[in-house]
C-alpha cells in the first residue's frame, strides 16, 4: 500500500522491542465479541490509475458550469479564480499544517489570518474580524447567539430577505438553547415591516444585502431603528463581491457583520466546502466566536502573531465556550484571502462594477421577453424574474438544452405557491454576450 | 542574533504585511474597466476607498510562498500532535477534488445534471456506513464539533419523540471540550464521569450518575489517554438499561478503522473526522468534515439534506414538506449546514478510502497502533507513561519525568522545533499532570519513528543532566522564538491599521 | 476590625460591618498566571451565595469567581479591569474585585480562616 512505510520487517522488529506477538496482541483491550470477525463487504486497496478511473466515471456525467451558459447564484457565484490562488494554497507547508496552536512554526498560517482578518475587516466596514467559520449560514447562526449574549434577551428576527438556507440553520442551531426565532415571510420584493416588529426581547434583526432575491437597500433607518429599541443588527453578505460596489454594513450601522466568502477563491465545489466570514465592533469581541489571530512580539522582541483571546473557546471554557466550533475554515481563509490581494482595491472595486454591468445587461435583455418581469428595482449581480409559468420545470427543459438558467424559488419554498414563477438569475464576470443570448433565445422560446 | 540588515536567517526571509506592500497603480488581475452601469444604485454606492492594497501578481505570489516557509507541515516534517492525527496527505485526493465533474458544479443545478455528484456523496456514505456498521449517516456536518451538535441533536429529537425531557449529558472529564461545549450548545447540563486508576471510565460512577434524566453518555473509544476502553461493552449496556443514548466520539476512529465496527460496541451515533481518519488535508485548521453516522432510532431524525433513491436516479431531500420523508416516517431535526455538506472534503475521503480498500484501511490501523506502542515501549525508559500498554494510536506521557529538572512539558515540546519536528500535544487530556501525547499515526517509516525517539531522549537527557532552565530558552531556529500571548490577550491586536500619518512639517 | 474569611475556590471576603469585599488569593493567581482580563459584575447585581459573580483570565485559563455569601454589589474594582496584572501583583490588596452589602452574614459561618485556607492549600500540593 503505496502510503505505508512501514516493512514487514519493521513490523517485526517493532514488535519485538514492544515485547508483543503479533499487532492482534495490542488489540487484546477490545472485547472478543466485539472485534470484526470476517471481511467488509468492500473493495480491496487500489492503484492511484484505478482511483481516478472510478472516481472520473463519476466526475463525468455531471453538467460543468463552464461548459455551459450559467446563471446561477442563491448564495453560491461563479468567478473567475486566478491560477496564482490554487497553485499556492497547495503549498505543503499551508496544505498539510494544524491549527496554529505552535506559533514558532506556524507564522506562516497566523500571519495570513491576521491579514485575512483586516481584509474582512475592511470590507465590511467593521472594526474586527475572526479567522472564518464553517459557512455563511452557520456564521448567521452564531452571529444570532452572540446577540442574545449580549442583549441578554432572547428574540431573534429573521428578515424575509435572508437565505433560506441562513434561516434554516439559524433557526436548527438554536433550538434548544431558550431563543425564540421569528421568521418573516420571504420577500421577494422588498417590502416586509421589519422596524415595526422590533421589540423590547428583540436581540437582533437578521437582513441580507443584496438580499436572497436581489434586491438592495440602505440599512441606515434599519440600524437607527434597532438601535433605538436597544437590539442589535445583523447583516448577511451571501455575495462579497458585492461589498466593492456598495455602502459597507459597517458604514449603514451594523453591529455584526456576517457573510460566505465562497465567491473570491473557493470556486462553486457543489456547494462546500465554503467559509464563513465573521467581523463586529471592537467591544463585542470577547463574545465573538471562532478563532482569532492577533499580534504581539517574540522573545527577540520580534513582530509575529499567535491565536489569542482562546479563553473564550471550547477547549478552555467546555460548556461556557461562546461556541462549540473548534475549527475554522484555514485553507478556504487562504484562498479568499490571496485572491483578494490579488485584486487589491483597484481591482476588487472594478470586479465588482463588472458583475454589476453584466447583471443589468442581462437583465435589460430578459425583460425584453414578453410576460417576463425583473422583479427587483436595483440589483447587484443577482435579481428575480418573475416567469408567466412555473420556474421549475423551465429551469429543466433550459437545462436539457444545456443551459443552466438559474435557481426556482420554489426548491426552497416549495410551501408559498406565489413564488412557484419566481427565477432567480445571477450574472458574474464569467458570463459572455454569447451566454447571455443563450439564455434570452431559450428562455423565451421555452416560454412560447 | 546575526549581522544581516533584515535579520534573515537562511532560506527563511522575514516578509512584512500585504498593507506594508501596497503599490498603488499595480494589480495582480487584469479585468476590463465598465462605465455607467451603477446609475441606478443612487445613495446605496460606497463611498471612500476600501483600504485594500495593490500588488502585482509576481509580489503576490512571494508573500504567500515565503509565508508558507514560516510553517512547519506534515509534508516537512514528522508532526505527532495527539488526538489530531496527522497522516500524509495524498495529492490523489487533490487532484480528484479538482476535476471539474466536482469542482465546477453548483449545489442547486436541476438533479438530473448532478447524478454523478449524488452517487459520489452516496458512495461516500456507504463506505462510511459500512466501515462503522451502522445503518445510517448525516453527511452535513461541516467538522466534528458540528457532527457531535448532529448527534446530540438527534439525541434531543428522538427523546423529544418518546416524550422524555431529559436534561443531562455525561462526559468523561477527560474529553475533548467540544463535548460539553456541544451538550451546552444542544441546551444540556452537562456532568462530568471521573476516570480510574486505568485511565478508563469508572464504571462504578458513572452507574452512580445514569438516570430517568440522563440523555446520552459522551465517549471518546479509544479514549484521550489513547486507551481502548476495555468495558466499553458494560458501558453501552448501563446507558441503554438507563434508557439514554450512547455517544461515541470518532475523534479517535483512526485506531480502530477496519478491525472494530463501533456499533459492535453498542454506540448509537458517531461523528467521523474526515479531516483525521481519512486523511482530507488539516488545511491549517479547516476545512473539516464531521458525517455522523446514526443507529436505526436515530436515523428518521437525521438532518437535511439527505440522498434517496428514487424512480429518476438520485435526489436530494431539502425541504422538510417533502413527500418522500411523509413516505419513510422521517422527520429531520431541521438543517444544520447551507447546501449539501463539505462536497470537496468527501470527495477526497473517499479517493482516500477508495485507495485504502478494506484490507489496506486495516493495515493502516493495525500501523498506527503499532508505531504508538513502539514509542511508548522505546520512550519508557528515559519518560514515564501515564498508563502501562498496549496503547491504542497514541501514547501518553505526563511530567514525573521532569520532577526537579527545571524543564516543563513546554520546554520539552520547544526544544523539539529546533531539532525539527513539531511537538506533540501538550497539556491535554487533563488528567494526568503535563501531559504529552505522541500520535505518531501509519504514515511515518521506522526511521522516522526512530530519530524522534532519539531526538527525545536526548532532549530528555539534557534536561535530567541540569540543562532545563536552558530549555525554557528553545526554540532557537524557528522564524521565531516563544511569542508573548500574555501581552497579545491584554492589548489585542487584531488587525492592521495604517500608521498614524507623520506629523507634517512646520 | 474586619474579619477575613477564605474559600474552597480560592477566593477570599473581607468584612466590614454589613459590607464584605472579595478578591481571588494568591495561591489562585499563581496558579491561573498572568491574568489578562477580567470580568466584574454590575453595580445593583443581587447574587445568591454559591453563584458566578466575576470571571478572571490568563492566557490560557478562565475562572469564575463564586460569591461565597448572598448579597448586592455595590461596589467594583475599575482598575482590575483596566489593567488586570494588578491582580497578578496584589491580589488580597489592592487588586480586590468587588464589594457586596451581605444578604445574610450568618452565611460567612462555614469559611475558613486564614490558617485553615493554608493548611486546605497545603493539601492541595
Amino acid at each position: 500500500m503505496r502510503y505505508l512505510p512501514l516493512t514487514e520487517s519493521d513490523r517485526g522488529a517493532m514488535l519485538a522491542a514492544i515485547g508483543a506477538s503479533s499487532v492482534d496482541d495490542l488489540f487484546r483491550d477490545v472485547p472478543a465479541e466485539a472485534r470484526l470477525a470476517r471481511a467488509l463487504d468492500l473493495p480491496n486497496h487500489a492503484g492511484e490509475m484505478e482511483v481516478e478511473r472510478r472516481l472520473s466515471a463519476l466526475a463525468a456525467p455531471n453538467m460543468t458550469a463552464g461548459s455551459v451558459p450559467f446563471f446561477l447564484g442563491a448564495g453560491v457565484y461563479r468567478h473567475h479564480i486566478p491560477a496564482a490562488v490554487d497553485a499556492l494554497i497547495q503549498r505543503g507547508e499551508f496544505l498539510t499544517s494544524y491549527t496554529p496552536y505552535q506559533p514558532e512554526v506556524s507564522q506562516g498560517t497566523l500571519q495570513y489570518l491576521f491579514e485575512f482578518q483586516t481584509q474582512v475587516a475592511l470590507i465590511t466596514g467593521m472594526e474586527v474580524a475572526n479567522a472564518s467559520m464553517y459557512d455563511g449560514a452557520t456564521a448567521c447562526a452564531e452571529a444570532a447567539a452572540m446577540a442574545c449574549r449580549i442583549t441578554r434577551r432572547p428574540e431573534v428576527l429573521l428578515s424575509g430577505s435572508l437565505h433560506p438556507h441562513y434561516r434554516a440553520v439559524t433557526a436548527t442551531a438554536l433550538q434548544h438553547t431558550g431563543h425564540r426565532i421569528e421568521e418573516l415571510a420571504p420577500d421577494p420584493v422588498g417590502i416586509e415591516d421589519l422596524m415595526g416588529r422590533i421589540g423590547g426581547d428583540t436581540a437582533c434583526v437578521v437582513v441580507q444585502n443584496p438580499s436572497f432575491f436581489g434586491g438592495l437597500r440602505d440599512l441606515a433607518a434599519l440600524a437607527a431603528a434597532c438601535r433605538a429599541e436597544g437590539a442589535l443588527l445583523v447583516v448577511a453578505v451571501a455575495e462579497p463581491v458585492s461589498l466593492g460596489l456598495l455602502k459597507s454594513p459597517g458604514a449603514m450601522g451594523a453591529d455584526i457583520v456576517i457573510a460566505e466568502g465562497q465567491s473570491l477563491g473557493v470556486g462553486l465545489s457543489f456547494g462546500g466546502p465554503g467559509l464563513g466570514l465573521f467581523a463586529t465592533r471592537e467591544k463585542y469581541v470577547r463574545q465573538m466566536p471562532g478563532r482569532l489571530a492577533g499580534q504581539t512580539v517574540d522573545a527577540d522582541g520580534r513582530r509575529g502573531w499567535v491565536l489569542t483571546l482562546s479563553t473564550r473557546e471550547q477547549h478552555i471554557r467546555r460548556e461556557k465556550a461562546t461556541s462549540n466550533i473548534c475549527t475554522n475554515s484555514g485553507l478556504c481563509a487562504l484562498a479568499f484571502s490571496i485572491h483578494m490581494t490579488l485584486l487589491g482595491e483597484q481591482g476588487f472595486r472594478r470586479l465588482a462594477r463588472i458583475n454589476h454591468a453584466a447583471a443589468a445587461k442581462l437583465a435589460a435583455r430578459l425583460r425584453a421577453i414578453p410576460r417576463v418581469r425583473v422583479l427587483a428595482r436595483r440589483f447587484f449581480n443577482e435579481f428575480a424574474l418573475l416567469l408567466p409559468t412555473a420556474a421549475a420545470p423551465v429551469v429543466e427543459e433550459l437545462a436539457a438544452r444545456r443551459i443552466l438558467a438559474g435557481v426556482p424559488a420554489s426548491r426552497f419554498y416549495p410551501d408559498f405557491p406565489e413564488l412557484a414563477d419566481v427565477l432567480l438569475v445571477a450574472a458574474t464576470e464569467t458570463a459572455t454576450e454569447s451566454d447571455m443570448d443563450a439564455l434570452a433565445a431559450g428562455l423565451a422560446e421555452v416560454l412560447k | 542574533m546575526t549581522g544581516y540588515r533584515d535579520g534573515h536567517r537562511g532560506i527563511l526571509l522575514e516578509e512584512p504585511l500585504i498593507f506594508e506592500q501596497d503599490s498603488p497603480g499595480c494589480s495582480g488581475v487584469d479585468l476590463p474597466e465598465v462605465e455607467g452601469a451603477e446609475d441606478t444604485l443612487d445613495g446605496l454606492l460606497r463611498e471612500g476607498p476600501i483600504g485594500l492594497p495593490d500588488l502585482a501578481e509576481p509580489s503576490v505570489v512571494r508573500h504567500y510562498t515565503r509565508l508558507s516557509q514560516k510553517n512547519f507541515g506534515i509534508d516537512s516534517v514528522f508532526y505527532p500532535l495527539g488526538s489530531c492525527t496527522m497522516k500524509h496527505n495524498p495529492r490523489l485526493n487533490e487532484r480528484m477534488a479538482r476535476l471539474p465533474g466536482f469542482a465546477d458544479i453548483h449545489p442547486f443545478q436541476p438533479e438530473t445534471t448532478v447524478q454523478g455528484a449524488l452517487a459520489l456523496i452516496d458512495e461516500c456514505a456507504r463506505w462510511l456506513k459500512t466501515l462503522t456498521g451502522m445503518p445510517a449517516i448525516a453527511m452535513s456536518p461541516a467538522a466534528g464539533a458540528h457532527g457531535e451538535l448532529c448527534g446530540l441533536m438527534t439525541i434531543r429529537a428522538a427523546l423529544d419523540a418518546r416524550g422524555e425531557a431529559r436534561r443531562r449529558v455525561l462526559v468523561p472529564e477527560s474529553a475533548h471540550g467540544t463535548n460539553p461545549a456541544s451538550a451546552a450548545a444542544c441546551g444540556y447540563m452537562v456532568d462530568s464521569v471521573p476516570a480510574n486508576a486505568r485511565g478508563r471510565v469508572d464504571l462504578a460512577a458513572l452507574k452512580a450518575k445514569l438516570g430517568p434524566d440522563v440523555a446520552a453518555f459522551m465517549l471518546t473509544n479509544p479514549n484521550t489517554c489513547g486507551l481502548f476502553e476495555d468495558e466499553i461493552l458494560e458501558i453501552a449496556a448501563a446507558v441503554h438499561a438507563a434508557g439514554a443514548f450512547f455517544y461515541c466520539d470518532g475523534a479517535n476512529f483512526n485506531a480502530i478503522v477496519g478491525r472494530v465496527r463501533i456499533a459492535d460496541l453498542g454506540a448509537d451515533v458517531m461523528h467521523i473526522n474526515l479531516h483525521k481518519t481519512f486523511s482530507t488535508p488539516h488545511g491549517g485548521g479547516g476545512p473539516g468534515a464531521g458525517p455522523t453516522v446514526l443507529s436505526h432510532a436515530l436515523a428518521p431524525y437525521a438532518p437535511l439534506p439527505l440522498v434517496i433513491h428514487d424512480a429518476g436516479g438520485l435526489r436530494l431531500v431539502e425541504h422538510p414538506l417533502d413527500p418522500a420523508l411523509r413516505a419513510t416516517g422521517a422527520a429531520p431535526l431541521g438543517r444544520l449546514k447551507g447546501y449539501h455538506g463539505q462536497f470537496g472534503t468527501f470527495v477526497r475521503a473517499l479517493a482516500y478510502m477508495m485507495s485504502h480498500g478494506a484490507d489496506g484501511l486495516l493495515q493502516a490501523s493495525s500501523d498506527a497502533v503499532l508505531a504508538a506502542n513502539y514509542l511508548l515501549a522505546e520512550l519508557s525508559g528515559d519518560l514515564t507513561p501515564s498508563y502501562p500498554g498496549p496503547c491504542m494510536h497514541e501514547a501518553l506521557i505526563d511530567d514525573r519525568f521532569l520532577k526537579d529538572t527545571g524543564a516543563t512539558t513546554l520546554d520539552i515540546a520547544k526544544a523539539l522545533i529546533d531539532e525539527g519536528f513539531h511537538p506533540m500535544t501538550m497539556y491535554f487530556p487533563l488528567v494526568v499532570h503535563g501531559a504529552l501525547l505522541i500520535e505518531p499515526t501509519e504514515t511515518e517509516s521506522k526511521a522516522t519513528l526512530d530519530a524522534f525517539v532519539a531526538t527525545l531522549r536526548d532532549i530528555v537527557r539534557r534536561a535530567k543532566s541540569g540543562e532545563g532552565p536552558a530549555l525554557r530558552e528553545a526554540p532557537h531556529l524557528a522564524p521565531r522564538r516563544r511569542l508573548d500571548e500574555t501581552t497579545a490577550a491584554r492589548q489585542p491586536q487584531l488587525r492592521w491599521f495604517p500608521p498614524a500619518p507623520a506629523k507634517a512639517a512646520e | 476590625m474586619s474579619a477575613l474569611y477564605f474559600t474552597k475556590d480560592h477566593e477570599w471576603i473581607s468584612v466590614e460591618g454589613d459590607v464584605g469585599t472579595i478578591g481571588i488569593t494568591d495561591y489562585a493567581q499563581v496558579h491561573l498566571g498572568d491574568l489578562v482580563f477580567v470580568e466584574l459584575p454590575e453595580v445593583g447585581r443581587k447574587i445568591a451565595s454559591g453563584k458566578e459573580a466575576a470571571v478572571v483570565e490568563s492566557v490560557k485559563a478562565a475562572s469564575d469567581v463564586f460569591v461565597p455569601v448572598s448579597g448586592e454589589v455595590i461596589e467594583v474594582n475599575k482598575a482590575v479591569v483596566d489593567k488586570p496584572a494588578l491582580v497578578n501583583e496584589n491580589p488580597e490588596g489592592a487588586a480586590w474585585l468587588f464589594k457586596l452589602r451581605l444578604a445574610d452574614p450568618s452565611e460567612l459561618k462555614g469559611l475558613m480562616d486564614r490558617k485553615a485556607y493554608q493548611a486546605y492549600c497545603n493539601t492541595l500540593e
